[in-house]
């Protein structure tokens, strides 16, 4: 082997490795040429929704489930940190671990039954929970706040080092984001990650492979809230300030367009759908006002066209164009 | 091995299976024959969990596993393929074998966040072992496709070797050479012959009469239900109600 192969050797087993190396070099360099303290708040509201929509993809896309109800356990997190840090004055690194277990048995308790359905069936079920939990932030004012919201809330601190000011607050939401994204990526190329694919592929050949499809899906199901929990307590911190609104049905409808754009099953294209629908009202000015409409129309598009999504669809796409190639080559 | 004690199934009613009792012996090869609904696949499903028996007992190993649900039993050593293919289309290849090895891979979902030391060596383990099951069927130079793109008789293989990978007691193969060319049953009879060999208890259900003459140490017929013959394959074939129940069906259909 020249090193020439080596090197190429080294990147082919590694790539995963040097990928998230690579991103993450970009995102420590980020705040040096970007200043603008608006754009900066954009990318970390983008780092709070890849970290939602990282867990909402293991959900939907690897086990083949569907949930229109993430933003509650969004929702749970932030207002959790917000009465936790605010009303009972607790500190805000275990009010976010708290909470987040909170919400982890929250997710577990409304899992177990919710989860037998599937289809259609599943998703009322999660938006029903949603309705509800956005109905009690909203009508339960002396804890809440109620339809004004709950403002005040402390930023995220270090000892004397508190996350304040964008640049700071970037490094931290990136941080964690990038922590989600490897744990997600070692999930997936598991052998559990493997019995989750096998789940969404088809339950009765992965049950007689020896998965257990129910536990399954119940425990993705809780780490997908627990990684919304998370999101949602670092977004309570980023603006100390949320309302009930932030935390409606659309926003879990928006999730999982994000999911879906970015391509189901793929860990990178959540990264990918997470940007671009944060990102889409900002190019486009009308936009605002027609928000939902262009989203729906971006579902339509990609379902249409790509229905795995976008980056997976595209990998999907290119591989099987080579698997079909390679084959026609060899028996030519 | 395994014992069938008056396995019955009813759907809506319907009597699918009627007290059907027989044992796979250890180290042999079972085959199941029977016309079309006779009830095979219902009683490979009966046996792997995948449908209850109305009553009767599954026995593995004298252990009751009538009642465990689908995962368990595969955790007890049971591997079975399907009649319709039930490959995962978007994983790859060896994905999919790999998924046979599930039993093996840890079930801890927090263990394999933190993707430590010792589970990226077994992960290594696993995959050298799949390789080596993609290359007995032949299909080591795919291993990196997606399975959606494969040939119908790659397909029927490649869920063979998901299903031996793991080198089960107990193998289900619910025909295995339905669909395939000559060329390519004689290669999957040449690999269940490979297995015999290698000691493997196996349950066959298959069409093809003459490969299972040729294969099988003991032949169990079904017809609407019902076990009708029992015994070696010389015995079952001069038996006159199976060739009244088998072929006569068999001419009606044709
Ligand atoms: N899920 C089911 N619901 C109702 N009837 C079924 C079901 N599965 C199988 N059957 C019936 O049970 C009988 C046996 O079917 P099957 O086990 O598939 O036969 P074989 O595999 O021997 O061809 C058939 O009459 C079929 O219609
Ligand atoms: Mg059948």
């Amino acid at each position: 082997m020249t090193r020439y192969d080596k090197l190429l050797y080294f990147i082919r087993l590694h790539h995963t490795g040097l990928t998230v190396c690579a991103f993450s070099a970009l995102l420590l360099l980020y705040p040096l040429v970007q200043d603008n303290p608006y754009t900066l708040g954009l990318s970390n509201l983008v780092a709070i929704h890849v970290i939602i929509v990282l867990g909402l993809n293991l959900f939907i896309g690897y086990t083949g489930q569907i949930s229109l109800g993430h933003a509650a356990f969004f929702g749970l997190g932030a207002y959790g940190t917000a009465i936790g840090t605010v009303t009972f004055e607790l500190a805000p690194w275990p009010t976010l671990v708290g909470v987040a277990a909170l919400v982890a048995l929250v997710a577990l308790i409304i899992g177990i039954p919710t989860l037998r359905l599937s289809g259609h069936y599943l998703a009322m079920a999660t938006l029903g929970c949603n309705s509800v939990v956005h109905t009690v932030m909203l009508q339960w004012d002396e804890v809440t706040g109620g339809s004004s919201g709950f403002a005040g809330i402390p930023p995220l601190a270090i000892g004397a080092f508190a996350f304040d000011d964008e640049v700071r607050f970037h490094y931290l939401v990136w941080t964690i984001a990038l922590i989600s994204l490897l744990l997600c990526l070692n999930l997936v190329r598991s052998g559990v990650g493997r019995g989750l694919a096998a789940v969404a592929g088809d339950e009765t050949a992965a049950e007689a492979l020896g998965v257990n499809t129910r536990r399954s899906k119940i425990n993705v199901f809780v780490l997908s809230a627990v990684l919304a929990s998370v999101a949602g307590s670092l977004f309570a911190h980023c603006y100390s300030y949320v309302s009930p609104d932030s935390f409606n049905i659309f926003v879990s409808t928006d999730l999982v367009i994000m999911v879906v754009v970015g391509g189901m099953g793929s860990i990178w294209g959540s990264l990918f759908g997470a940007t671009f629908i944060t990102l889409l009202p900002e190019w486009i000015d009308i936009f605002d006002a027609y928000k939902d409409l262009v989203h729906g129309g971006v579902l339509v598009l990609v379902l249409m066209f790509l229905p795995q999504g976008f980056v997976t669809g595209l990998v999907d796409l290119i591989k099987t164009r080579s698997a079909l190639r390679r084959s026609r080559h060899a028996t030519s | 091995m395994l014992h069938l004690d008056g396995v019955s199934k009813q759907f809506g009613g319907l009597p699918a299976l009627s007290e059907v009792s027989f044992s796979v012996p250890r180290g042999q090869l079972t085959a199941l024959i029977g016309p079309n609904g006779a009830g095979k696949s219902t009683l490979i499903n009966c046996i792997t969990g995948v449908l209850q028996p109305t009553s009767g007992a599954v026995r593995l190993e004298g252990e009751e596993i009538t009642s465990l649900p689908s995962h368990a039993i595969a955790r007890c050593g049971v591997a079975r393929t399907f009649q319709n293919l039930k490959l995962f289309e978007r994983l790859t290849v060896l994905d999919n074998v790999l998924t046979g090895l599930t039993v093996e891979g840890g079930n801890s979902m927090m263990m394999a966040m933190l993707r430590l030391p010792y589970l990226r060596h077994r992960e290594r383990r696993l995959k050298l072992r799949a390789l080596e099951a993609l290359d007995h069927f032949g299909l080591s130079d795919k291993a990196q496709w997606p399975a959606s793109v494969m040939a119908y008789g790659d397909k029927k293989r490649l869920e063979l070797a998901r299903a031996t990978v793991s080198q089960p007691q107990l193998l289900l193969l619910d025909e295995p050479v339905a669909g395939l060319n000559a060329t390519e049953t004689e290669a999957v009879a040449c690999q269940l012959r490979r297995l015999r060999r290698a000691g493997q208890t196996l349950l066959l259900v298959e069409h093809d009469m003459e490969l299972v003459m040729k294969l099988a140490d003991q032949v169990v017929v079904l017809d609407s239900g019902c076990v009708i013959a029992c015994g070696t394959p010389d015995e079952v074939q001069c038996n006159p109600r199976v060739l009244e129940a088998y072929l006569g069906r068999m001419d009606a259909t044709a």
